[in-house]
């Protein structure tokens, strides 16, 4: 079966087995061996989630324990955070941390150790996990945490499993009192007014900044910055008369589909009119405010399925890369001026700010700049990312390895100084001898 | 109004789907399957995604001298019982059952004799209730011999057949007796088959049984357009049939 992670590029041809009940884990690596990686939902960009041989988790998806009173939630690797929020929002719980996209599974938030719209203040996702259950190469299956064999903790954690299969995690939902959140929106004249803004709002719960990447001059960085609250049920009567819990948007996300490749013409056209129209165009006033479901809010791709093949059957890439703080307006600028003359569209452009690293050996965010887009394949894009690795290196950054499908292993290693540590461990437990990705042969783990 | 609803099979993939749909809607479940840590985690998953009260028991469907205590057992929970769905089953190798009698007759007693061993008790309590849902889980398969897959095609017919005069016989009370034929289906059952544009998730197929349920249906195709192309099979003449390689 051909595979590939959600740019579509690189395509790969694998073997995939799906374990739906933990017992099997342990027997489909047994009979595979050298390299094979777990997969979860596909979410990735490039190719951390393929091998020749795939062990889909994501129908290992059950709800293990719950506690009502205080909302630690242990489940199956498998389990969506769309099911989550399907099964707990109605309850009055909400995700600690959430990316851009609810179609992930818990296993691979882990192994992602993703971020959401709230790293400023609660940290990765990884951070809210207090253990999990990895299965690793012998079959053995073992609890880690911080306190139970902690260093296999800290390089499970954004290991891109590449240290096992993780089974099951626990983690704590947080308490909300509606579905709601309370969204402003600033908008902002060029790069300066945007990193001020989040400065003066480093209080917000949410904060994210679409970036218009084709705007130069006096213009370059022009954004619109989205904070997010959530929302008192008093708020939401008041407002809408919706009932607090009201859910019939996660249900129903996915209005529409892209049920085609798009041929790749149509891409930056496309691109200009929805940041121009739907993000600048829109909001006429500097600062506005709206009530809107947690849906929209969190995941606006989402509602398109399919969305990836917009970019035409070559596939895309993802960027993200993040920088110093001190490094901030300087990099942000050279970084941006770059991609504003080379006239590539990018239909994504986010930026964050994130709040401090923590201590796992592969973990992507650290306290900085992030930015986030997509490039169209072509002949020419791996040159020019070159060029672009080049830049976020000289400024001390580094790029996320879940987007990540083309970098050199130079830059890995020179951007990642825990590697070695982490190599340690994978060589502990065994590891490099069966859970092998396409991007870990690359990048010479 | 919290309804009391028998699941056999609990851990097929499709039985799954369906019961956390009943689970999120806070009914109570009896839950039957033979993996029992299985069957206890799919039970605390039940649980915890809403279900007022969950039992469970474990046997092994094949063995049908179990179905008579499996019976009290649901009884002593619920008296009465509002839903049942049978979805247990097997995809039979065809070609090993076509060299082995021991084969084919094991795969026609887990597909269709416990089936109707499980109906036919289940007949009577729901006949005395007079009011209820006896949902099946069969297969399009079932609406005609092909040479890929008869025996499995074959018991899953009889369990149809049988379903059709039950339906008649209790067509007096307030009863439905309701056939699922789905189409392909991807869950481990079909885990080897590749995979088209005709596929369906069990989530889709569990949605469409909700309502088939509510509507009180008899036979449901699922998903629809496989009403469709059976239509055309069941049709095509005999003479042209046996040629096609099906
Ligand atoms: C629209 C969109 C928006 C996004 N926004 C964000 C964002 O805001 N912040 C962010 O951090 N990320 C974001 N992402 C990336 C996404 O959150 C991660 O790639 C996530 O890891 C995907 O999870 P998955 O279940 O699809 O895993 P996959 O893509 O299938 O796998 C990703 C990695 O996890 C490993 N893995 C998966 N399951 C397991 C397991 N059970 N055990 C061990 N390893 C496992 C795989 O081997 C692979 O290395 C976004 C992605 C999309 C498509
Ligand atoms: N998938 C399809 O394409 C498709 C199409 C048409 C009809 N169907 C029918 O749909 C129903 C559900 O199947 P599925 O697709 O959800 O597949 P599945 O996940 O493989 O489920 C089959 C279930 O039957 C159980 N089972 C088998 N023998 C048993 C026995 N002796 N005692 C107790 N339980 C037994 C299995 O239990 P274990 O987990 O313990 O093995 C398993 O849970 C079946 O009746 C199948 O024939 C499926």
């Amino acid at each position: 079966m051909k595979l590939s992670g959600w740019g579509r590029y690189p395509i790969t041809k694998t073997q995939t087995t799906y374990a739906t009940q933990p017992g099997l884990v342990a027997s489909s690596i047994e009979a595979e061996k050298t390299t094979q990686i777990a997969r979860g939902l596909g979410r990735s960009y490039g190719d951390s989630s393929l091998a020749e041989h795939s062990i889909n988790l994501s129908k290992m998806d059950d709800f293990i324990s719950f506690n009502e009173i205080n909302g630690q939630l242990t489940c199956a690797a498998g389990v969506s955070f769309a099911e989550i929020l399907r099964v707990f929002v109605p309850k009055g719980w909400f995700l600690p941390v959430t990316p851009g996209t609810q179609f992930i599974t818990v296993g691979g938030a882990i192994a992602s150790d993703v971020h959401g719209k709230n790293h400023h203040i609660e940290g990765t996702f990884c951070e809210q996990v207090s253990s999990l259950k990895l299965c690793l190469a012998s079959g053995e299956e073992v609890e880690c945490s911080k306190v139970h064999h902690p260093h296999l903790f800290r390089a499970t954690c954004g290991g891109m499993g590449l240290t096992g299969i993780i089974l099951q995690a626990t983690f704590t939902l947080k308490p909300i009192e509606s579905a709601y959140i309370k969204e402003t929106t600033i908008k902002t004249t060029n790069l300066a007014e945007t990193l001020a803004k989040f400065e003066e709002h480093a209080s917000a719960t949410y904060s994210v900044a679409w970036i218009d990447c084709l705007a130069t001059g006096k213009q370059l960085g022009r954004s619109l910055l989205m904070l997010g609250e959530h929302a008192s049920p008093q708020k939401t009567e008041q407002t809408q008369q919706k009932p607090p819990f009201q859910d019939s948007q996660t249900a129903k996300t996915s209005k529409f589909n892209m049920p085609f490749d798009l041929p790749s013409f149509t891409l930056n056209s496309f691109t200009v009119k929805a940041f121009n129209a739907l993000y600048y165009g829109k909001v006429r006033q500097t600062q506005s405010e709206r009530l809107v479901h947690y849906a929209p809010f969190f995941y606006p791709l989402d509602s398109i399925q399919n969305w990836n093949r917009m970019y035409g059957k070559n596939g895309f890439v993802q960027y993200q890369f993040v920088i110093p703080k001190s490094a901030g307006l300087k990099g942000l600028t050279e970084i941006l001026t770059e991609i504003a003359n080379s006239k590539r569209g990018s239909f994504l452009a986010v930026l964050k700010v994130f709040g401090k690293a923590n201590d796992n050996y592969l973990s992507f965010p650290e306290e900085g700049y992030t930015l986030a887009l997509d490039f169209k394949m072509d002949n020419t894009l791996l040159a020019f990312l070159d060029k672009l690795d080049e830049i976020v290196l000289h400024y001390h950054g580094k790029l996320y390895l879940t987007k990540d499908a083309r970098m050199s292993e130079q830059m890995f290693k020179q951007s990642y100084p825990q590697w070695q540590e982490f190599q340690k461990i994978r060589y502990q437990y065994d590891a490099q001898t069966c859970f092998n990705s396409l991007q870990s042969k690359r990048l010479g783990l | 109004m919290q309804k009391n609803i028998l699941i056999i099979g609990t851990t097929s993939a499709i039985a799954k789907a369906t019961l956390r749909l009943y689970a999120e809607q806070n009914h109570n479940l009896f839950l039957v399957a033979r993996n029992e840590s299985l069957l206890q985690t799919v039970a605390k998953d039940a649980k915890i995604r809403g279900a007022n009260q969950v039992e469970s028991y474990a046997c092994d469907l094949a063995d049908l001298s179990c179905h008579a205590s499996l019976l009290e057992n649901i009884t002593l929970s619920y008296p009465k019982l509002d839903i049942v769905l049978i979805a247990h089953g097997t995809l039979p190798n065809q070609k090993e059952c076509e060299t082995s009698v021991q084969n084919t007759l094991q795969e026609i007693n887990i597909n269709a004799i416990s089936t109707i061993s499980l109906l036919t008790l289940l007949a009577n309590l729901f006949e005395k209730q007079k009011s209820g849902s006896i949902a099946v889980i069969t297969s399009v398969a079932g609406d005609r011999g092909r040479q890929s897959n008869y025996v499995y095609g074959a018991a899953k017919g009889m369990v149809s057949t049988f379903l059709q005069g039950l339906r008649n016989r209790l067509n007096d009370s307030d009863l439905q007796v309701l056939d699922i034929k789905p189409g392909f289906v991807d869950t481990p059952m079909t885990a080897d088959f590749k995979k088209g544009p005709l596929w369906a998730k069990p989530e889709q197929i569990a949605h469409s049984i909700l309502k088939a349920i509510d509507k009180k249906r008899n036979t449901l195709y699922t998903p629809w357009f496989w009403w469709g192309i059976m239509l055309i099979i069941r049709n095509i003449p005999e003479f042209i049939f046996k040629k096609l390689k099906l």
